[in-house]
């Protein structure tokens, strides 16, 4: 079984947001990227799976900066086999469509069996990616897969909705997107470490994946024109006086003030 | 591309969704900005009754596609149908709300489209020469991004569920036409077979206009019966923060926050949760937050509207029974 995993190099979540002077660039000094934590989730599915099966290979692939290489060895650490990354820091404000296609060009030439990727990318959280390169790809997608079955080239999914978990089930070759609960993603041993250090990354240019250098640039079709930081918030109205007063005056000015319940 | 806009009426069991009717209104704004019509797509058996509920909010045609297989989800085939409509009604901007579903299948209609998308927003605007340009939250909550699309047509958008007021335009029941699924169901190569649903149906945090949150202060899984008290006189549903989910105490499926859920309702009871940034993420836009927390220098104060400093275990009873006095 070969499975490919999309891995995307992100802030951690604790990161100051501080916007540079173009108003809509975050200030990279000082923040630390890391692998999205959903991606830890297809990682460790895939690596699951290969054992399971017994045979098999797992690819990892990011579209991405020369920084994210660090992603990559990591998810080589944790077991995978191969990584390749078209390196352009432009795609990390690319179109969710040209990011699809990137990852779309590998997929194409290897013909995995499954794809897995992070049901979002944490920070960004846009969520196109598992949906678009199915329709890239001409495959079935799931977003969101909370547990996985596989038998005999068709999967059984899990997918929490609103009040209800929905049961999807469908054919592989597919492209599944991973949600917390999925597993748990296990950690890169000092082995693996090692290890990981002697394979090679293959490095592509954003051409070699055919994607035109206007689609990274002035040919955009989604702009973001800014990064707006909210006003803080005043801080809360702490109530004052006996319990049973805070709660009296709680209620009245969540019925009559904020017209809330 | 035109000036017309198509929304996605989800459904579900026969009926529409909230999300849909809050997209709809959205697209009605919009379409008497672009100087278009609002034209819906609702799929499955049925689909065509909910014409005079729709002309209601403001949708000038219903598209309908009543094959009972529609009437599960079938991520290939609605996302088809979609694409196939956008062109048909030479829509300029589609909208779909961000449910789960939503979620699923709207990029996937764009990629169909070849056109830009825009997710989960929280405000939308249309200008009169086609550009749609959006809010939405990234970086858990920490920022808001204006992101636009200026050309590339049709513009597509996934709406926040519970952020957009639904209207009513008075407007007679609308216009219904069928189409075809643009995918026939042998193609099909993914589908839902069925919903497993908790024995006792509980509402859902994402789906819910008020929410009560336990997180760690309240010590232990049988003390969700204290939130759940709470919940009740108000119609809520339960939230919790992730130290409770991971302890067990609760189902992952009421987690709100970064690997949670993202919810923006009118009212929002934090109880015994610290306010950690991950936590806000998937909260910090409702309405009106209240905290109840014994440590006055709790975060979750930072951002909260009202704040009781105390122990939960003697406040949240006596505001259950506060509710619970207002309603009889
Ligand atoms: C400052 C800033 C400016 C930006 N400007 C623009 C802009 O002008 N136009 C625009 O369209 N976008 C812009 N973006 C958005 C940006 O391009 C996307 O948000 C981001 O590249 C990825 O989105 P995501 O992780 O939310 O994708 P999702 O679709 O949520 O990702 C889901 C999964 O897909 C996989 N995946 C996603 N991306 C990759 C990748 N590159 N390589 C490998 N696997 C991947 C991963 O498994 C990931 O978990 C900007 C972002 C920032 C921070
Ligand atoms: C990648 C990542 C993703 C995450 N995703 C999420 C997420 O989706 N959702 C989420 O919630 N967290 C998430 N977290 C975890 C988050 O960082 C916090 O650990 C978590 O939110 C803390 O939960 P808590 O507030 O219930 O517990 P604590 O932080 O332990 O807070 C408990 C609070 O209860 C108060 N308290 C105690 N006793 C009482 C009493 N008797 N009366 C009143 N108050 C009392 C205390 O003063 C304290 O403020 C994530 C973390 C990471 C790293």
């Amino acid at each position: 079984m070969k499975i490919l995993v999309g891995l995307k190099h992100v802030p951690d979540t604790e990161t100051k947001v501080k916007v540079a002077d173009d108003g809509v660039s975050l200030v990279e000094a000082g923040i630390k990227f890391v692998m999205s934590p959903y991606d830890e989730y297809a990682v460790e599915e895939a690596l699951k799976l290969k054992e399971a099966a017994g045979e098999g290979e797992v690819l990892l692939v990011c579209a991405g900066p020369e920084s994210a290489t660090a992603t990559l060895r990591q998810g080589l650490a944790m077991g995978a086999d191969r990584a390749v990354l078209i390196q352009d820091p432009r795609f990390d404000r690319a179109d969710g469509l040209v990011r699809a296609s990137a990852l779309a060009s590998v997929a194409t030439q290897e013909s995995p069996d499954l794809v897995l990727l992070g049901k979002q990318g944490v920070g960004t959280d846009e969520s196109q990616t598992v949906p678009m390169l199915g329709e890239l790809l001409d495959l079935p997608h799931v977003s969101a897969v909370g547990t996985l079955e596989i038998v005999d080239g068709r999967f059984t999914a899990h997918r929490e909705i609103e009040g209800a978990v929905e049961v999807m089930e469908g054919s592989l070759p597919a492209i599944l997107g991973c949600e917390k609960g999925l597993n748990e993603p296990r950690y890169a041993s000092l082995k693996g470490i090692m290890q990981a250090k002697k394979k090679t990354i293959d490095v592509r240019s954003a051409a070699d994946a055919g994607i035109e250098d206007g689609a990274l640039g002035e040919g955009k079709m989604v702009v973001w024109e800014k990064l707006d930081l909210p006003a803080p918030r005043s801080g809360a109205r702490i109530l004052e006086g006996e319990i049973d007063d805070q709660v009296v005056e709680l209620v009245r000015c969540l019925r009559e003030e904020e017209k809330v319940i | 591309m035109g000036a017309n806009v198509l929304v996605f009426a989800e459904r579900r069991e026969g009926s529409l969704k909230r999300p849909a009717l809050e997209a709809l209104s959205a697209a009605r704004s919009a379409a008497d900005i672009l100087g278009g019509s609002v034209v819906v797509l609702a799929l499955g058996s049925g689909a065509a009754a909910h014409a005079e509920e729709l002309g209601k909010h403001g949708a000038d045609r219903l598209l309908t596609a009543e094959a009972p297989w529609l009437d599960m989800y079938v991520p290939e085939a609605y996302a088809a149908t979609l694409a196939a409509a956008a062109g048909d009604v030479d829509a300029g901007l589609v909208l779909v709300p961000a449910t789960s579903m939503g979620k699923d299948m709207a990029p996937r209609v764009a990629a169909a489209l070849k056109t830009g998308m825009l997710s989960d927003v929280t405000d939308l605007e249309a200008s009169a020469d086609g550009t749609l340009r959006c809010t939405r939250p990234v970086f858990s909550g920490k920022a808001n991004a204006i992101v636009a699309i200026p050309a590339a047509r049709p513009a597509v958008a996934s709406l926040r569920p519970n952020v957009f007021p639904v209207k009513e335009t008075g407007g007679g029941a609308a216009e219904t036409g069928s189409v075809e699924p643009a995918l026939a169901e042998d193609k099909v190569r993914v589908r839902a077979v069925r919903l497993e649903k908790p024995a006792e149906a509980e509402l859902d945090v994402a789906e819910a206009s008020v929410i009560v949150s336990g997180g760690r202060g309240i010590k232990g899984a049988e003390n969700f019966k204290l939130i759940r008290e709470l919940a009740e006189p108000l119609g809520a549903a339960v939230g919790a923060s992730r130290a409770v989910v991971d302890a067990g105490w609760i189902a992952h499926s009421h987690q709100v926050g970064q690997t949670g859920k993202v919810v923006s309702p009118n009212l929002y009871i934090a109880c015994g949760i610290s306010g950690a940034i991950q936590h806000l993420a998937g909260m910090s836009s409702s309405k009106v937050i209240v905290a109840i927390n014994k440590d006055p220098e709790a975060p979750i104060f930072k951002i909260a509207d009202y704040g009781i400093v105390g122990d939960l275990f003697e406040v949240v009873p006596k505001l259950a029974e506060a509710v619970r006095n207002l309603n009889s």
